[in-house]
């Protein structure tokens, strides 16, 4: 096994977040650099992606490394009903690490059990996706100038998106104030409020949008995700319930920011993006100089 | 001395219900409804040698108590680390020739294998040949599993038990 694989954003101390993010900026401001010369990176994706792939994918080329892998899971041997253990030994043969995403929670950390090389998680299921988190933290540390006693509010999908949950345990370093706007059935799920209380987080819920973020440095908007849903018909139920228009940011703060991983269905009007405030673009940029650091950290560092 | 002879009383009468063991296990104090939980874990139902179960006795430590005696089995660790999840407080000894050989303390691991399934069906120990693992956790006195692999809380006595 692999101690040098990114599998959840708890695997990172604070000071191991802070070097990925110093690492980051110095990879915005020169991003061709050939630290992976002579390194094969795999690339599983055994559910569909186009940003996290393609940004994984830039990093390893703009790093000089070369990318072998698929994308579309019926190319892939799976089918014929191989099982992960069986993918990763062979694969782990060919590469120098692994970039994986997968429908099953805890696959990436098995995987990194019985890889030899690091795996990188690119989403577990509704678990984990660090690489996500590390970049929701760049885009909120560049937008803001600092990480520590923002007012963030997150919105949308607290229950099963996983960005929210990772971003609750990552920002847990740095005394934020968290704002939960969800409607009932979307809550977020107790055990992140116990881990507040736990780590003395101040918080509060609501379920109304309107006019609930006007204290926010940080709105973190987030998609109803159909394929997260057991009931069809509660997904039917909720998933307009929020939508984010430019007449409500009228009272903002001046340094808010809007962010969302992507992709966007209803949740946020396009006559937002033309708002200063509009940050996701810029965000999902900043996902390829973060994923350089962190190929830079579970590789060259090794 | 009243409370003294109450207690003997007590002892005694229980002595008479449940017979004595000449080798094998007891397992004493099982809260009554975790009994037949136990007897289930340890797969008693199939085991062909003499068992005496007694349920439902008085006790000085819980309202009300069981007592399992298994003839000519001596449980392994990994057994009574099951009964260690459900039953934390009951004791357990290991009789020779009617005489008790061996106290065995239950203490909780910090770490299960294999004996805890994980509640989520997405979970890919659910899905693929994996063994399970939880980490055990204590929350403000409050007993949790921590699924190792996709990192899902449930608690103690929620689990589920292979």
């Amino acid at each position: 096994m692999s101690n040098n694989s990114l599998v959840s954003i708890s695997d990172y101390s604070k000071d191991e977040i802070l070097e990925i993010l110093e690492s980051a900026a110095d990879f915005e401001l020169n991003p061709n650099r050939k630290t992976l010369h002579g390194k094969v990176i795999a690339t599983l994706f055994f559910e569909p992606s186009t940003r996290t792939r393609l940004s994984f994918e830039t990093a390893v080329v703009r790093l000089g490394g070369s990318i072998i892998g698929f994308s579309d899971v019926t190319t892939s041997s799976s089918v014929k009903g191989e099982t992960l253990n069986d993918t990763i030994h062979m694969v782990s043969c060919y590469a120098d690490a692994i970039v994986m995403r997968h429908p099953l929670e805890g696959a990436a950390r098995f995987a990194s059990e019985i890889s030899p090389v690091p795996i990188i998680n690119a989403g577990d299921g509704s678990n984990q996706h660090p690489s996500q988190t590390l970049l929701d933290l760049y885009s909120i540390f560049k937008t803001q100038a600092t990480l520590e006693n923002l007012n963030i509010c997150l919105v949308g999908d607290l229950k099963y998106g996983r960005t929210v949950h990772s971003l609750i345990m990552a920002m847990s370093h740095f005394h934020p104030t968290f704002h939960f706007i969800a409607p009932d059935e979307l809550k977020v799920p107790d055990e992140y409020k116990v881990f507040c209380k736990r780590n003395n987080i101040k918080f509060k819920e609501s379920s109304e949008l309107h006019d609930n973020f006007n204290d926010a440095d940080i709105l973190y908007m987030t998609r109803v995700q159909k394929e997260r849903f057991q009931d069809m018909m509660e997904y039917e139920r909720v998933k307009n319930v929020y939508t984010l228009k430019n007449n409500m940011l009228e009272n903002t703060k001046s340094n808010m920011r809007i962010l969302h991983p992507l992709p966007r269905v209803t949740e946020i009007d396009p006559d937002v993006d033309s708002n200063e405030k509009a940050y996701y673009f810029k965000q999902a940029q900043n996902g390829l100089y973060v994923r350089q650091a962190i190929l830079s950290k579970v590789l060259v560092s090794k | 001395m009243l409370v003294n002879y109450e207690l003997f009383n007590m002892s005694l009468q229980n002595k008479l219900i449940v017979a004595a063991l000449c080798n094998g296990t007891v397992i004493d104090h099982i809260p009554s409804e975790k009994l037949f939980k136990v007897v289930s874990i340890l797969n008693l139902d199939v085991y062909k040698n003499l068992i005496t179960i007694g349920n439902n006795l008085e006790s000085t430590k819980i309202p009300t108590k069981g007592i399992i005696k298994i003839s000519d089995r001596f449980l392994e660790e990994d057994e009574t680390n099951k009964i260690s999840l459900i039953a934390p407080n009951a004791n357990i000894s290991i009789i020779r020739n009617f005489i008790v050989a061996e106290k065995r303390a239950l203490t909780l691991p910090s770490e299960i294998r294999e004996i805890v399934l994980c509640g989520n069906p997405n979970c890919i120990t659910n899905n693929q040949s994996v063994t399970t693992k939880f980490h055990v956790l204590h929350h403000d006195e409050e007993l949790m599993f921590k699924c190792h692999y996709c990192e899902r809380e449930v608690k103690g006595d929620e689990v589920k038990i292979k």
